[in-house]
């Protein structure tokens, strides 16, 4: 999906990998801060300006995958590839009027945690409130990390694949099926 | 001499008398901010010192509802971001859905598709500029004359595709179905008549002494951090950076109009004013050059019945009336998209609010607001 040339990027920082499929760089969130203001002010890149901030988030999942064993044979063998939550940034040149590139920072479902970008490019501000608030990545120097589209007591991260929302307006006095399951798990407020 | 009843506020000396800073709370309620949307504004007098914007009061999960969809199904459910705009965001989603499967878009439809986003564009900036003259006070009258010209646009569009504000009229590959006999003539007579209206309203508006002096000077965006924030759109361009994705990404087929791209040099409301009245002639300039050129044909591309494709990501952009509107979408292969982003440009246009609006007074934290141009559909999405 990028379309500027990535191989300087991996060149100055080898911690940086290249995900051919989704054609985007995958930062260690440790280093990103520093991948970002490098990027920004790199002379011919210049990547200025940024664009869209977004989470992405993919549940564990099996995946069949064919091998070729010791004895020479090819073999299926089923492999659990974990959780995970993608933050992707996609970065432009206002200047040179160039882009997109790609970046992704990768973490875990539970205590998910990415740095954030926002000294770099203000413009991850109110998104990356929004990742933290849908998703739950909490950005590590972030200015005002609050949540943004939904209220302050609000529980649980919407966006989150595996969210349930709490039934408790949908309440009849005869429940059934999904609505009895719910309240089976103690879900319904009644 | 204290102030027994607000306990909480930080009191402060001034000319020897205790005084405190006053938190006012303005909106979600408050006509001025055009919907649903809230400033938590605190005041020193009248000069604002600090503002927080709140939103969220007309947020629905339009991201999450849409992963739930089939593709073709969030198409309409697109209108209802800016609603205001509902062509420009059919574009803006149909264009980052044809990346994902390889779909020709046919001649006529891709000179259909530039002629109804420029005729929203028209809608919107009327619009626009209406509210912003009704946010400075002049209740009404210029409001309404904008709202006279819009009317014909909009019964352009609800005989084009049936509906006056949700249109739902793209789809992936080309259009629903063609414009009726004779509407070509019908627009072009609107696009003719247009000018006219423009130098009315210009003239009213452009040079008014009141108009100058609530917003020369006023809520001005330095160019650098117009672009560190992400700002785009008009606003972006009144801060003085040239930027507009029609000639940057020449997607669709602008790449053969002839038209200006206007931009200003102080960043302050009233250039955000001024690009949008001129941008709205080089809109016409573009029409007229599209009704002229505009093919017989087909308007729909052979894409696909079901709609498939491979697993991969792509982030489709178009230049929307309020600025860079982006859809992101991942596929899985599957007919749902995996992951279905929108780059709200008024969302996002709303970062350097508070930066706007500080050392200002509370009148004018109102026209800052109603020159960046929001609509909460899109921004609460």
């Amino acid at each position: 999906m990028s379309e500027l040339p990535h191989e300087p990027v991996i060149q100055q920082f080898p911690d940086v990998e290249w995900e051919e499929a989704a054609g985007a760089l995958v930062v260690p969130a440790a280093k990103a801060p520093e991948v970002a203001q490098w990027l920004h002010d790199h002379n011919t890149l210049a990547l200025d300006y940024c664009s869209n901030v977004t989470g992405v988030d993919y549940l564990e999942r099996e995946v069949k995958e064919k091998i070729t064993n010791d004895d020479g044979q090819e073999e299926t063998v089923t492999k659990t590839e974990p959780g995970r939550i993608d933050v992707v940034y996609h970065l432009y040149s206002m200047r040179n009027k160039t882009g997109p590139l790609v970046l992704k920072q990768r973490t875990g479902r539970d205590n998910a945690e990415a740095a954030s970008l926002t000294p770099v490019w203000r413009s991850c501000e109110l998104q990356e409130r929004e990742i933290y608030d849908l998703f739950g990545v909490k950005f590590t120097g972030h200015p005002d990390l609050r949540r943004i589209l939904m209220w302050d007591e609000f529980e649980g991260h919407p966006m989150r694949r595996d969210y349930e929302e709490p039934c408790d307006y949908e309440w009849e006095p005869t429940p059934h099926g999904e609505v009895l399951e719910k309240h089976k798990k103690g879900k319904v407020i009644a | 001499m204290s102030v027994a009843t607000a306990p909480n506020y930080d009191l402060t000396q001034r000319d020897g008398l205790d005084t405190s800073l006053l938190e006012v709370s303005m909106g979600p309620h408050h006509p001025s901010t055009h919907g649903v949307f809230r400033m938590d504004v605190k005041l020193d007098g009248e000069t604002v010192v600090d503002l927080k914007p709140v939103f969220g009061y007309l947020h629905r999960n339009h991201e999450k509802l849409a992963e739930d969809m089939s593709y073709l199904a969030n198409m309409p459910f697109t209108d209802r971001l800016d609603y205001l705009n509902s062509m420009t965001n059919n574009w803006a989603y149909a264009l980052a859905a044809e990346q994902l499967v390889e779909i020709e878009v046919p001649e006529r439809a891709e000179y259909l598709r530039v002629v109804m986003s420029e005729l929203t564009r028209l809608v919107n900036h009327t619009c626009l500029v209406g509210f912003f003259i009704n946010d400075l006070g002049a209740l009404g009258t210029p409001l309404l004359y904008g709202f006279r010209e819009r009317e014909k646009i909009l019964d352009l569009f609800e005989e084009a595709s049936g509906a006056r504000m949700m249109c739902n009229y793209f789809r992936f590959g080309g259009l629903r179905k063609d414009v009726p006999d004779g509407w070509l003539d019908r627009a072009r007579k609107v696009v003719d008549d247009f000018p006219s209206f423009l130098d009315e309203y210009g003239k009213l508006l452009c040079e008014n002494e009141i108009i100058l002096s609530r917003t020369q000077g006023i809520g001005v965006l330095p160019r650098d951090l117009a672009v560190n924030a992400g700002i785009t759109g008009p606003m972006l361009r009144a801060s003085g950076v040239n930027y507009d994705l029609r000639k940057v990404d020449a997607y669709g087929i602008y790449d053969r109009f002839n038209f200006r791209v206007p931009y200003g040099e102080v960043g302050d409301s009233y250039d955000r004013f001024m690009v949008r009245m001129l941008e709205m002639r080089e809109s016409l300039e573009i029409l007229k050059q599209a009704l002229e050129d505009i093919p017989e044909g087909p308007v729909m591309g052979s894409a696909p019945r079901v709609f498939k494709p491979k697993p991969q990501e792509v982030y489709g952009r178009i230049e929307g009336p309020k600025g860079e509107l982006g859809f992101y979408l991942i596929a899985d292969g599957t007919p749902k998209p995996y992951r279905y982003r929108v780059r709200p440009p008024s969302f996002i246009n709303l970062t350097v609010l508070r930066d706007m609006c500080l050392g200002q007074k509370v009148a004018d934290a109102v026209v800052i607001l109603g020159s960046i141009d929001i609509v909460l559909g899109e921004v609460d999405r």
